[in-house]
C-alpha cells in the first residue's frame, strides 16, 4: 500500500494510493506520501469507483492531511484510494457554460447540462487583487428598497451583507435587490452568481422561481450546496462561485451580483474542520484564522481600472441567537464594507423589510451618493433620519418608563416620526420599487413632522429647498 | 553500480535544507544547522520568501510571506545570510508596498492586476535619477547619521542621505552635486579598520532592530490633529503613541484617514494591515488630490503607504508593521516628525495568533501567545521624540486601531495596548449608530498629554486654553451625570439651571465635537479655530446663566436667532480670522439683553 501507483492523467502523472492511515470527521490522514504539495485537489475513490472531491491540509514527509468535501461517510480504510492531482482546487468555466444553469455545491451540473469543459482551469481560491488596481467602488446601485437607497447606499463593487436572524426575512429582500436592482438594468452586461450553503431546498426553489418570473434566470448561475449537502463542501461552493463571478467581471466586463447564503453555514463547517484537526480554537470554537479565511471571500469583491465589469457581493447571515457581537457577524462586520441589520422586533410590527437601521451601515455610502449621482441633500438628510431616529428611540424607553403622557411636546413629535419613519419609510411591499427621488422625498415629509430647530443635521438651505410639504406624511396613505 | 550516486556525491545536495513540512504559511525545513534565527530563506524555484522564526535542533520553523500553496515536502530551500530588512533611500515617499516592502505599483506594472506569487521586484526604482547636492567634503570625518548630502524627494520632503550606522570613519570620497541612480556609489568611507565602503543613496537595515539615536527627549510639542475632540480634550504629541479601540464601523479607519490627510507631521507612514483593499485604493485616489495646509502640495508627497490587505498573506501582515516602522525610524533620523497609522493593530496580533497556533505553541488567552503583550510594548517602545545621531529633533507619533471581538474592551490586544500607549481614544458603537462622529467616547477616552501641550496652546493660541478645555469637560461629565435622571424622568423634570447643562453639552456635542470628515470646512479645525469656536459656546453657556437666574423659561433663550448662527459656524469659517466670531459675540449679547429687557419690563 505504500507505493504510489503511476498513472497519467491529462496534466501528466497522478500519485495514487490506496488505504488510509485514520479517518477522523471530514479528514483522512493518509501515510507515505511522496510528491504531493500542500493545498493540492485530492481525488478519492471509493469502492464503488465513486469519486469525491477532498484538498490537502497540510503535509509532511510521511503524512498527508486531507479534508473531503463530500464527507467520509462510507470510506473503508482498507480500500479508499487516494489521487493527487498536482494542481490546486481548479474549475474551468465559460460564459455559456456558466449562465442560465444550475449546479451542486461543488460544480458539478445538476440541470442535466454539460460539465464545464471550455474556458482555461482557474484556482478557485483567486488571487489578491493589487489595491493599485482597484478602482474605488462609488456607482450608485438604485434597489428600489428606501432603507437601503437612502440610508445605507449599495454601490458597485460594494460588499454588502445582511445580518438577519432565522426566520426573519432575509431570502425576500434579497431577492427583492436582485429584481430590483438597477445594476440590472442593461439587460445582457449583467450576472448573478447564486451560491448556496446549507439552506434549506424550498429556500433555493425560492430564489429561482423569484430569478425566474423575474426574467433573469438565462443571466444567473446557481451553486447549490444544500441543508442535507455534506457540510465540508461548503468550504469550496463559495471558492467557485466567486472564481465564476470574477471570470464573468474581469474577463468577460459583466456586472455581477454575487449572493452568498448562509455564511453562517460555512463558518460552521469551518469550526468542523478546525476541530477535527485538533486547533486551538479562538472565540466559541471558531479557529483563530476565521478572520483571514472569510476575508480571502468577501475581498473577492470590487472595481478594477483597467477592466470594466464589477463583483457586487450580498453575503447574507443569520445571526446565532440575533447576537450582533457573535463571532460570525463581528468578523463579517470587520470586513464587509457596512452591513443591513435585520431585526426581529420590527419583524413583529409586521414591517418588512425589517431594516433595523441604526446598526445598519453603507461605509461606501458617500461615495456613492450626492450631486452628479444621487441628489445634494442626500448625506444630511440622510444622517438627519438617523439622528432623529436614534433619538426617537431614546424617548421610547422614556416613556416606557414615566408614560406617554409625561413627557415633553417635542419628544411626543419625536415619537409621531418613528411611527412613521417605520410604517412609510421602512415598511414596502416586496414589489414596491421606490426611485431615489422618492425615497428621499418621503424622508423629507418625515423629517417634516418634526421642529425646524431640531433639524440639526440640515442645511438651512437645504431645509428651503425641499423642506416644503409640512405635516403632509401624516397624510400618507400607508399602502 | 554505475548508475547510483556515491556517497561522496550525495553529501552536499544532502546538507541542503529542504521543507519537510507545510501548514498553511508555515514550513518546517531540515537540515537547518546553516540557518539563524530571522535569517530570510527562498522556498523552491518560484524563490518564496520566507524568514526562520525558530530553530529547534536541525529543525528551523519558516514563515512564509507568499502563498504556499502546491509548495511539496523535499522542496529546496536557500538562506540568504541576512534577516528581513528594507531598503532605506530616496523614492519611498508617494510608494506603496505591500508588508515586505514590494513596490505594488511596479507589481501591477509588471504582472498585472492580481498579486502573483513568487513575483518581487526591487523595493526601490533603480532606474530612478535623483539630484544630489553634496554637504560634506573628502577629509571630512563621519559617524553613524551624518548627513552625507540631500535629495529633493518630493514637492514636500528633502530627503537627507545618511551615514548608515556601523559605516562611520573617514570621508575618502564624495560626489560632485549631480544625477545620480540609487546604484552609483555617492561616497566612500574608510572604517577605522582600513576597510573602504562605498555609500549609495540608500542602505538596509533589518526591520526588527530598532533604529540607534542619540538620546530619548520628552515630548511636550502636539501634534495638531485638526480633529477638535482630539487637540482639545485627548491631545497627542510629537512622539506620543495612541490607541483607537473601537467595535467594526465606529470610525477608526476614518479617524486615520483624518490624521493621514491634516496633522502637521511631516512625513506620514500608514499601514493597512489586514484591513479592506478598498480602504487603500481610497487613500491613493484622495492624498494626490488634497492640498497640504501647510505647504499647499499634494498630500501624498509626504505619505508613504503600506498595504497588506486581509487577503494578502498573513506572515506578510506580521512583518507589515515592522516595515512601516523602520521606514518611520529613518526619516525620524533625518531631524523629521513623523506619523504612523497601523490599521488595525489586532489583525497584526492575529496574524502572530495564527502562526503561533500553527507552531503548536502554548496559548495564553484567547489562543494569543504569551509573547503577545511583550511584542506590542516593544512596537509602542519604538514611538518617541529623539535627538538623532546627527543631533537633530526628530520624533515617531505612533497610532495604532485596535478592533476588539464584539467591540469589548476587556480582550487581550485592548487590555494589553492600553497599558502601552498615552493616549486612548474609545470608539462608541453607540455613538456610531446615531451617526455621532468622530464617536470618540468623551468619557472613557483620555490623553497623558493634556498639561504637557497646556504650554504651546497658551503660547500659540491664546492664553487660558487649559481652563476652557477644563471647563467644558466639567459640563460634559455633569451633563453625563444628570441624562441619568433624563432617562428615568426625561429633561422636563429638571429644574432649569439643571437644563442649562444639558443645553451647555448638547452645544457643546453638537456644534464643536462633532465633526464631519465630508465637509470640506469641517474636516479639518486649525488651532485657531478649535479655540473661537469653543470660546464662543461657552460665553453663550456663560449668558445663559443669567436668564435661569431671573427666572426666564430656558427655552426662549434657545429659540433665538443667534443659536441657528452657532450651529453654521463650523461649517461655514475655517477660524483665521477672529471677526466673525466676534459679531457673533456682539449678537449674542444684543439678543441676551434684548431678552433680559422684556423681562424686566414685564415683570412691572
Ligand atoms: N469623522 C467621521 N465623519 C463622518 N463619518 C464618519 C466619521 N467617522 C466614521 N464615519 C462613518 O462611519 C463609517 C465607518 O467608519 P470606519 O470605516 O472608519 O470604521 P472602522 O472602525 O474602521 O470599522 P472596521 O473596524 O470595520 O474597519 C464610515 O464609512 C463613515 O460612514
Ligand atoms: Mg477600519
Amino acid at each position: 500500500m505504500k507505493n504510489p501507483d503511476h498513472i497519467t492523467g491529462p496534466a501528466g502523472p497522478i500519485l495514487e494510493y490506496i488505504g488510509l492511515e485514520r479517518i477522523n470527521g471530514p479528514l483522512l490522514v493518509v501515510q507515505g506520501v511522496k510528491g504531493a504539495g500542500f493545498d493540492e485537489q485530492v481525488e478519492i475513490v471509493t469502492p464503488d469507483d465513486k469519486i469525491r472531491l477532498g484538498r490537502v491540509l497540510s503535509i509532511s514527509e510521511d503524512v498527508a492531511v486531507i479534508e473531503v468535501f463530500e464527507g467520509t461517510t462510507g470510506l473503508n480504510q482498507l480500500t479508499a484510494r487516494v489521487r493527487f492531482l498536482g494542481h490546486p482546487f481548479e474549475i474551468a468555466v465559460s460564459r455559456e457554460e456558466l449562465l442560465g444553469r444550475v449546479f451542486d455545491g461543488l460544480g458539478t451540473p445538476l440541470d442535466g447540462g454539460p460539465t464545464f469543459s471550455e474556458g482555461s482551469p482557474r484556482d478557485v481560491n483567486g488571487l489578491p487583487i493589487n489595491p493599485v488596481a482597484r478602482a474605488y467602488p462609488e456607482e450608485f446601485i438604485q434597489t428600489g428598497i428606501s432603507a437601503i437607497d437612502g440610508m445605507n447606499t449599495l454601490v458597485r463593487g460594494q460588499k454588502l451583507p445582511i445580518f438577519s436572524g432565522s426566520g426573519l426575512s432575509h431570502n425576500d429582500l434579497a431577492a427583492q435587490i436582485v429584481r430590483q436592482a438597477r445594476l440590472l438594468a442593461d439587460d445582457e452586461g449583467f450576472a448573478v452568481i447564486f451560491a448556496a450553503m446549507g439552506v434549506r431546498h424550498d429556500e433555493a426553489e425560492g430564489f429561482r422561481q423569484s430569478f425566474e418570473e423575474s426574467g433573469v434566470l438565462k443571466n444567473v448561475a446557481m451553486f447549490l450546496n444544500l441543508a442535507d449537502d455534506p457540510a465540508v463542501e461548503r468550504l469550496i461552493t463559495p471558492r467557485i462561485a466567486l472564481t465564476a463571478a470574477e471570470y464573468l467581471a474581469f474577463e468577460q466586463g459583466m456586472h455581477v451580483l454575487v449572493i452568498l447564503t448562509d455564511m453562517t453555514n460555512y463558518c460552521e463547517a469551518l469550526r468542523e474542520v478546525a476541530t477535527s484537526k485538533g486547533e486551538i480554537p479562538s472565540r466559541k470554537g471558531y479557529p483563530g484564522y476565521l478572520y483571514s479565511d472569510l476575508a480571502s471571500l468577501y475581498e473577492r469583491a470590487g472595481r478594477l481600472q483597467n477592466r470594466p465589469g464589477s463583483v457586487t457581493q450580498i453575503p447574507i447571515l443569520t445571526m446565532p441567537d440575533d447576537d450582533i457581537t457573535h463571532p460570525i457577524p463581528d468578523l463579517t462586520g470587520y470586513i464587509t464594507e457596512g452591513q443591513i441589520v435585520l431585526d426581529r422586533t420590527l419583524a413583529r410590527k409586521a414591517i418588512y423589510p425589517p431594516i433595523n437601521v441604526l446598526p445598519s451601515l453603507s461605509r461606501l455610502m458617500s461615495d456613492g451618493i450626492g450631486p452628479g449621482r444621487t441628489r445634494e441633500d442626500h448625506q444630511n438628510i440622510a444622517n438627519q433620519l438617523y439622528a432623529a431616529y436614534a433619538k426617537a428611540r431614546q424617548i421610547e424607553r422614556l416613556a416606557s418608563i414615566i408614560g406617554e403622557e409625561d413627557i415633553s411636546a417635542t419628544d411626543k413629535l419625536y415619537l409621531s416620526f418613528a411611527k412613521a419613519f417605520e410604517q412609510q419609510f421602512l415598511k414596502q411591499n416586496d414589489d414596491e420599487n421606490r426611485t431615489i427621488n422618492e425615497t428621499l422625498d418621503l424622508a423629507w415629509q418625515l423629517v417634516a413632522l418634526l421642529p425646524e430647530h431640531e433639524l440639526t443635521r440640515l442645511k438651512p438651505k437645504e431645509i428651503k429647498t425641499y423642506g416644503t410639504k409640512k405635516g403632509s406624511a401624516s397624510e400618507d396613505a400607508i399602502d | 553500480m554505475n548508475n547510483s550516486p556515491t556517497a561522496t556525491q550525495l553529501a552536499p545536495t544532502e546538507s541542503l535544507p529542504v521543507v519537510t513540512m507545510i501548514s498553511g504559511p508555515v514550513l518546517k525545513i531540515c537540515p537547518a544547522s546553516a540557518l539563524s534565527m530571522n535569517e530570510l530563506v527562498e522556498v523552491g524555484k518560484e524563490r518564496l520568501l520566507g524568514e526562520v522564526i525558530s530553530l529547534d535542533h536541525d529543525v528551523a520553523t519558516v514563515q512564509v510571506f507568499e502563498n504556499t500553496s502546491g509548495i511539496r515536502p523535499g522542496t529546496k530551500v536557500q538562506g540568504l545570510g541576512l534577516p528581513l530588512y528594507v531598503e532605506l533611500g530616496p523614492g519611498l515617499i508617494g510608494t506603496i508596498f505591500d508588508g515586505v516592502q514590494r513596490p505594488l505599483q511596479y507589481l501591477q506594472h509588471q504582472w498585472g492586476d492580481f498579486i502573483q506569487r513568487g513575483k518581487i521586484g526591487h523595493p526601490l526604482d533603480r532606474e530612478r535619477v535623483w539630484t544630489f547636492s553634496p554637504l560634506l567634503s573628502a577629509g571630512d570625518q563621519v559617524t553613524a547619521g551624518s548627513i552625507l548630502g540631500e535629495v529633493a524627494e518630493s514637492s514636500i520632503v528633502t530627503h537627507r542621505v545618511l551615514i548608515p550606522p556601523g559605516k562611520e570613519g573617514k570621508l575618502e570620497l564624495i560626489v560632485p552635486a549631480g544625477k545620480y541612480t540609487l546604484d552609483d556609489v555617492i561616497a566612500n568611507v574608510k572604517t577605522p579598520d582600513g576597510t573602504i565602503h562605498g555609500l549609495k543613496l540608500f542602505h538596509r537595515w533589518p526591520v526588527r532592530k530598532t533604529r540607534p539615536y542619540a538620546k530619548r527627549l520628552i515630548p511636550a510639542e502636539p501634534l495638531i490633529t485638526g480633529q477638535r475632540v482630539i487637540d482639545t480634550f485627548f491631545p497627542l504629541v510629537k512622539g506620543g503613541t495612541a490607541a483607537i479601540p473601537g467595535g467594526f464601523g465606529t470610525g477608526k479607519t476614518i479617524t486615520q484617514h483624518q490624521l493621514t490627510k491634516w496633522t502637521d507631521a511631516d512625513i506620514i507612514v500608514y499601514i493597512g494591515c489586514g484591513e479592506r483593499g478598498n480602504e487603500m485604493t481610497g487613500v491613493l485616489v484622495d492624498l494626490p488630490q488634497l492640498l497640504d495646509p501647510r505647504s499647499q502640495h499634494p498630500l501624498i508627497e509626504r505619505t508613504i503607504l503600506i498595504a497588506n490587505t486581509s487577503d494578502m498573506p498573513v506572515a506578510a501582515r506580521e512583518a507589515s508593521i515592522y516595515t512601516g516602522i523602520t521606514i518611520a525610524e529613518y526619516y525620524r533620523d533625518m531631524g523629521y516628525d513623523v506619523a504612523l497609522m497601523a490599521d488595525s493593530t489586532s489583525r497584526w496580533a492575529e496574524a502572530l495568533r495564527e502562526i503561533s497556533g500553527r507552531l503548536e505553541e502554548m496559548p495564553a488567552e484567547e489562543g494569543f501567545p504569551a509573547y503577545l503583550a511583550s511584542r506590542l510594548a516593544a512596537f509602542y517602545e519604538r514611538a518617541g521624540q529623539v535627538e538623532t545621531l546627527s543631533n537633530k529633533k526628530g520624533s515617531v507619533t505612533l497610532i495604532g486601531a485596535v478592533s476588539p471581538p464584539g467591540g469589548d474592551f476587556s480582550e487581550p490586544v485592548t487590555m494589553h495596548t492600553k497599558r502601552f500607549v498615552q493616549c486612548f481614544w474609545a470608539l462608541d458603537k453607540e455613538m456610531a449608530s446615531a451617526r455621532y462622529f468622530p464617536a470618540i467616547n468623551y468619557l472613557q477616552s483620555y490623553s497623558g498629554y493634556s498639561r504637557k501641550v497646556e504650554p504651546w496652546w497658551s503660547e500659540q493660541v491664546a492664553s487660558g486654553w487649559l481652563e476652557l478645555t477644563e471647563k467644558a469637560m466639567q459640563i460634559l461629565q455633569e451633563d453625563a451625570k444628570l441624562q441619568n435622571t433624563v432617562k428615568l424622568l426625561g429633561e422636563e423634570a429638571l429644574p432649569d439651571d439643571q437644563k442649562r447643562i444639558i443645553e451647555g453639552a448638547k452645544l457643546l456635542k453638537n456644534d464643536f465635537l462633532q465633526q464631519s470628515a465630508f465637509d470640506a470646512v469641517d474636516t479639518y479645525a486649525s488651532p485657531q479655530k478649535q479655540f473661537l469656536l469653543l470660546d464662543i459656546i461657552l460665553y453663550f453657556f456663560d449668558r445663559l446663566a443669567e436668564i435661569v437666574a431671573v427666572r426666564i423659561p430656558l427655552f426662549r433663550a434657545l429659540e433665538l436667532p443667534v443659536v441657528v448662527e452657532i450651529h453654521r459656524l463650523k461649517f461655514t469659517q475655517k477660524g483665521d480670522e477672529s471677526a466673525p466670531f466676534l459679531a457673533i459675540r456682539q449678537q449674542i449679547d444684543q439678543e441676551i439683553e434684548t431678552l433680559l429687557q422684556q423681562h424686566h419690563e414685564n415683570s412691572f
